[in-house]
Order: C-alpha cells, then structure tokens, then sequence
C-alpha cells in the first residue's frame, strides 16, 4: 500500500494509489454486510477527529468507520473563528503530538490547513476537508460509487453543477477523474465557475439545458445562501430555475445515467425532493460507500494488516 | 573620519554613463576622485579587485514597523538589514501605529534614525490623516518636517476625488504621491493572484485587474491635475502596458517593482508557504516576463524592496490568517543578480540606475552618484559571491522570507554612507 503518510488530496495520487483505496473499500463493504460488522484490523490505535468547521454527516462517517476498525476514536469540534483567536493550528498540532494519537481526521476553514498538520506531526492525518482546496475521501467515495454503477472510469462522463467556486468536492473529484481518465465539465453561474478552469481539462458550461443530456454522472453541489448575500447570484429561486435539478430536466439525462450530491442536500435548490428520492438518485448509496472508503483511509494510513 | 581609497573596483555609475575598473577617493563626506592608481597616505584602503563599486541603493518603499511593532522590526534592526543590504537610503511608509500622519512622528523617524546612525531614512507621510482615506495630512508642515512623498500605502486611495485632490494639494510643494494602486472591492478577500493556480488550490484569488482598474485611474487623474504620481509595486502586465502608454504620451509618472514580482511566479505558492503571501500577491509568469520587460526598456523606473517584516508565530497561521509581506533589504541584491543579471542578461548600469539614480530622483534627492563632488554613499558588491541566506545571518527582527537557507548569488560587501564605512562584511579584504 502507498509509501505516503497522510492523505492531503487527489491531486498528487496516481490512479494505481486511487483504484487501491477503491478495490479496498469494496473489501470492508462486504465486512460492512456482514452480521457482526467489525475487524480487529486497528485495534489498540486512537484516532482523533478533529472538526474546525461544523459537519455532521463526515464526522459520523469518520467515527463509524473507525469503530468498525476496532479502532479508539476520539472526536473534538471546535469553530474555527474561536481557534485563530487564541490557539494556532500548530499550537493544536503540538497539543496533539503530546497526547500521542496515532491518526487525525482534520476539516478547517482555511485551505492547506491539514497540510500544515500533516508536516507537524508524526501521525497521520486525513483531510476531511479544507477550505474549498480537497475533500479527498468525499471524492473517493463518489468515485466509488460511479464504478458501483458504470464499471469503468475511461470515457465517462462527468457533471458537475453549481457552485465550483467554493468546492473543495468539486476540486478533489476533478482531480480524481481527471486521473482516471473520465471527461469532466462543470456548469453553473460564471460567478461561481473560478477562473481559468479550463486549465485544468475540464468543459466549462452556463447553460444546463444544453448538455444535461450527454452525461452519465451528474453531481449537484449544495449552494450556500451567504454566496447570494455576496452578489454571486440573484436569488435561490433563479439559481433553481437555471441550475436546479428538477424532474423535468433530469428525465433528460440518459437512461442510465445518475444523479450524485454530496450531501446535506438543500431540497427544493439545486435538488428537488423527487429528483433526490428517484430510482437515478444515489444519495443514499455515496453515504453508505463513505463509511468503507474511510475504513479503507483510516486502514491503509494507520498501517492496518489485513487478515 | 577617515578617508577612505577603493582599490580597482569595477566603478559603475548610471548617471555618469561610467563603466571601468578604477580607484574611488573619498575625503570627508564627498568623492573626492574617481582615477586610475590614486595614492592617499593614511587613507582606509578598500580592495574591490572583482567587485563593482556603485553607488549606494535608495529603497522608495519599505515598512520598518517603528512605531507599533518592535518585536517585529524597529528603525535601528531595519536599517542594519538595510545597510548590509547594500540600501544607504530608504525611505519608510507611514502606516506605522500610530501612522506618519504628524509632524512629531516624522521628527521621530529622524532623531531614531540619526541615533542609530546607519543608512538615512526618510520618511513618507501618509496622505490621509490616519490613513483613513477622509482628509488630506497638512503636506506643508510634513515637509518641512522632512517627510519625503506621501502615501497611504497598505491601502488605496478609494474615494476618486479625495485621490484627485490630495494630487492637486501636492502641486504646491512639488512632491511625489505614492499610490498603492489595489482595488478593494476587486480584491476583495483575495488571498493570492486569481488564475488556474488559486483554482486548484481553493484559495480566493485577487485578479489583476484589482491592480490595473486603479492604475488606469490614477493615470488619467495624475494627467488631469499634472501633479507628480508614482505608482508602488507594480506586479501585472496589464499595468506594465497601461504605464509604457502612458509614458509614451509623454506623462511623467514614475513606478517600482519588487524583486519578488520578477523572482517568482504563482505557481510556487502550491505548496502553502505563507512567505509568498505579499500584498499585491506573486503573479502568474507571464506577469513576471511582463515585469522584466518593463524593467528592460525602462517602463518600470524603480526597483524597491516593499520590506514588510512579519514575526514567525503570524506568519505560522494558516494562509488565509496570516499576514501578507516579505523581507527585502537582503535578498534585493542577489534576487536582481540571480534574475536580471544572471538570468536576463541586464547589464549593471541599467540595473544600478533602478536602484540609485532613478528612485532618488522620485523624491528630489542628489543621491544616488558616484561623480567627483558627489556625498560618498556608496556600496561595494561582489557579484559572484555564493552565500547561504541563514536565519542567523538575517539582521531583521523578522525572518519571513521563502528564500530561507536557499543558496543566493551575490552580496553586498561594504556600505559607506555620507563617507562613513558603515558595513562590511567580514570576508573583506582591507589594510
């Protein structure tokens, strides 16, 4: 397994390092099934979450996964605002050094934060989201469920709709595809698309009805309403009619394609509730799957040995 | 004071056009002689065999904290950075705490600077009080305090008339405005340049049309009052190419670059070292062969350091927390010899120019001369000299700098200010 301490992102993993953390995650699936949902894989190791920022759902996710490791989770939330005032993030970083965890799970406002954890400690640390740079587990677990669904990453096409700008979820999983050779674009309010985008091979698009037809994957990202309050777009109802998934825009999606959000979903925005509750919605699906990618980080990460 | 002998430097002087290698005499406070073989019995003898001898380097624009941060930097730590800098002169920004905005701290700038006697320091007032963009400071009672230019630097002049006005009051005294030419609302909470590098990285980006919009404006108010304007850390193209149009109109604005605008570009800001956080930020490389080309036909006048100290546990924030600014008095001459010198191919009259000559005429000062007559400010450099930049070898207070512990070409090996040695680094040979 990969040589590499921490994981920061998906910019810099091969696809050999993705497809490894994906072909094991499908492994504690199956453990997942199973009546009596554990392994002793990580057991006598601390894990510490560590959340600068609210999340309900990744820290859950984190902690479950964990426990199904048989490892000893320890989870710590603070708002970040409260941090900077007093204590830097190395000052934490010290703190934690001193309580020798073996792991951490860090999610800050600030972009690279986990970077500057990851080269202050011996443990290892996991990103569960830094700012709008990565969110590499959210990637891989949206990774994982595209190859649950199409088998392949070669040739597929990818969505991604709404507010690029501001999303490390977008960011990670350009990467990732990129990668893994699947074709991305993104689609949105120009306000919300960052500049120079395209650099990075992806399709850049303002018109979803133009294109909606041509992708197998399409993933709606949340929209924050502060990016309204900040002149970005005119209103949420605009913002649905121009980009909302609604049932009569995704009934022209392929016949087989499917419908991906990270999650928490604002119903009746960029989702409506029967597009979110359809048979081409895999909500549900990138939610279980987050519990066996990160058993397959906080594993591979901790040194875990298969038995 | 003793006088003192360069031995068979490479004397190198822009305004004079002088290039070759000969002896500099130095009595009292003047050049007293610029010739081959000079002998002087019990005069303090220089051997510049190797180096180049020019005059001393005049910083339009650095920030010395003093007063408000001395665990940060102060007048005395800034001007040992300065000196062994190579910089006899610089001149320091207002936004200070308190700010410039007053007479006494003007005063105070003066009497710190002479009690630390190094390098001349002048001051450049702010052109608001407080810097708060609302009333123009009393230029008049400044000046004759000894404030130099005036500039509300760390911000812009926002208010388009205020800016026309403060332009128009400044006729009278025939000073330079200091524009510190960024868009806020464009800039926004910008935390590095906007491009494909702030896109991977999530960080915010500030455009650099935030730079031009202001530089654009400035241009036509400086035309429309005729008062004399010069433009700070300029960093894009597009400012480069609105200021060579300018001066091919025949205005007569003068700008700056920093060594970090030519030095670097925004790909190096991947890996999140908050030491390439600078206010305007790095730009992309097509901006810096921009720079380089502004400097090269003589669009961009100045080199200046933009030295902004900053202590370690700021700079150890996280990127979006931490503030922006680097140190420059020590890293200015070999970043120029790295880059321009090495790199560019810039011969040393036109890169000496931009650091003497043309920034001393932005404020009116007679610096900035090695001739027959001139004041002895004059710095002795070994071009080819390899060096590492330590912390321990850093004299500012503040060490934030990306180029620490990096290998450096180039260093200054003596200072002489007003005809007084004032630095010399240790290897220097001299009998």
């Amino acid at each position: 397994m990969p040589a590499r301490k921490d994981l920061l992102g998906l910019e810099n993993l091969t696809s050999r390092e993705i497809i490894q953390y994906l072909d094991l995650a499908e492994k504690f699936a199956s453990v997942l099934k199973r009546p009596i949902p554990f392994v002793p894989s990580l057991r006598g190791k601390t894990i510490l979450t560590l959340f600068f920022e609210p999340s309900t759902r990744t820290q859950i996710s984190f902690s479950i996964a964990a426990k199904r490791l048989s490892a000893d989770i320890v989870n710590f939330s603070q708002s970040a605002s409260s941090l900077t005032k007093g204590e830097t993030i190395l000052d934490t970083a010290k703190n934690i050094e001193a309580m020798k965890v073996d792991g951490v799970v860090v999610r800050h406002s600030a972009p690279g934060a986990a970077k500057i954890l990851a080269e202050n400690l011996d443990a290892f640390v996991v990103n569960a989201g830094d700012g709008s740079h990565e969110h590499p587990t959210q990637a891989l677990l949206d990774l994982m469920t595209m190859r649950q669904v199409f088998g392949r990453f070669k040739g597929l096409k990818v969505l991604i709709i709404g507010d690029i700008e501001h999303s490390r979820v977008a960011r990670s999983n350009i990467f990732g595809l990129k990668t893994l050779g699947a074709e991305v674009a993104v689609c949105g309010p120009p306000t919300l698309i960052p500049l120079d985008i395209e650099d990075l091979g992806v399709d850049v698009f303002y018109n979803t009805d133009d294109i909606i037809h041509d992708y197998d994957v399409v993933m709606a990202l949340r929209i924050q309403l502060e990016r309204q309050q900040g002149g970005l777009f005119p209103s949420l109802r605009e913002y649905r009619t121009l980009y909302g998934l609604t049932k009569e825009r995704v009934a022209r999606m392929k016949q087989k394609g499917i419908v991906m959000h990270p999650g928490p979903t604002n119903r009746g925005v960029e989702i409506d509730p029967d597009v979110a509750d359809s048979s081409k919605s895999v909500i549900l699906k990138q939610v279980k799957n987050g519990v066996a990618i990160r058993m397959a980080v906080l594993f591979v990460h901790a040194g875990g040995k298969l038995g | 004071m003793a006088d003192i002998l360069i031995k068979e430097g490479r004397v190198v002087d822009p305004k004079t056009d002088l290039d070759e290698v000969l002896d500099v005499l130095i009595l009292g406070n003047k050049i007293a002689k610029i010739d081959k073989n000079i002998k002087k019995e019990g005069a303090k003898r220089i051997d510049a065999k190797g180096k180049i001898v020019g005059p001393g380097f005049f910083d339009l624009h650095c920030h010395l904290r003093d007063p408000g941060r001395p665990d940060v930097e102060t007048i005395e730590s800034g001007s040992q950075a300065a000196i062994a800098g190579g910089f006899t002169t610089i001149c320091c920004m207002p936004n200070t705490s308190p700010v410039i905005d007053n007479e006494g701290l003007v005063n105070y700038i003066y009497k710190e600077a002479a009690r630390v006697n190094l390098c001349r320091v002048y001051p450049i007032a702010a052109i608001t009080k407080e810097r708060l963009g609302k009333e123009i400071t009393e230029f008049g009672e400044l000046i004759k305090a000894g404030a130099k230019g005036f500039s509300d630097d760390g911000d812009v002049v926002a208010d388009c008339n205020m800016f026309r006005r403060a332009l128009e009051y400044s006729k009278a005294f025939d000073v330079p405005i200091f524009e510190h030419p960024i868009d806020k609302d464009l800039a926004k909470d910008g935390l590095m340049n906007e491009g494909v590098i702030s896109t991977r990285l999530g960080l915010s980006g500030s455009p650099g049309i935030a730079e031009e919009v202001i530089v654009a404006r400035d241009l036509l108010v400086a035309r429309f009052t005729g008062a004399r304007l010069h433009l700070c850390h300029i960093s894009t193209k597009g400012s480069v190419d609105l200021i060579r149009r300018a001066k091919e109109d025949g205005m007569e604005v003068t700008c700056e670059t920093c060594p970090h605008y030519f030095f670097f570009n925004d790909e190096l800001l991947s890996g999140f070292d908050t030491n390439f956080k600078v206010n305007p930020p790095i730009r992309s490389e097509q901006d810096r062969q921009a720079v380089i080309e502004g400097l090269r036909d003589g669009t961009i006048d100045c080199i200046a350091t933009d030295h902004a100290p900053h202590c370690q546990a700021d700079k150890e924030l996280e990127f979006t927390n931490a503030p922006f600014g680097m140190i420059g008095f020590e890293t200015a001459l070999p970043m120029i010899v790295m880059e321009l010198i090495n790199k560019q191919k810039f011969n040393w009259l036109h890169v000496l120019e931009k650091l003497t000559i043309n920034p001393a005429k932005v404020v009116s000062e007679k610096l900035g001369v090695v001739k027959k007559n001139a004041v002895a400010d004059v710095v002795i450099i070994d071009p080819k000299k390899k060096w590492r930049l330590t912390a321990n070898a850093i004299r500012s207070r503040s060490k934030n700098t990306p180029l620490l512990n990096k290998e450096m070409t180039g260093q200054v090996v003596a200072a002489i200010v007003d005809g007084e040695l004032k630095y010399q680094s240790s290897k220097l040979k001299n009998k």
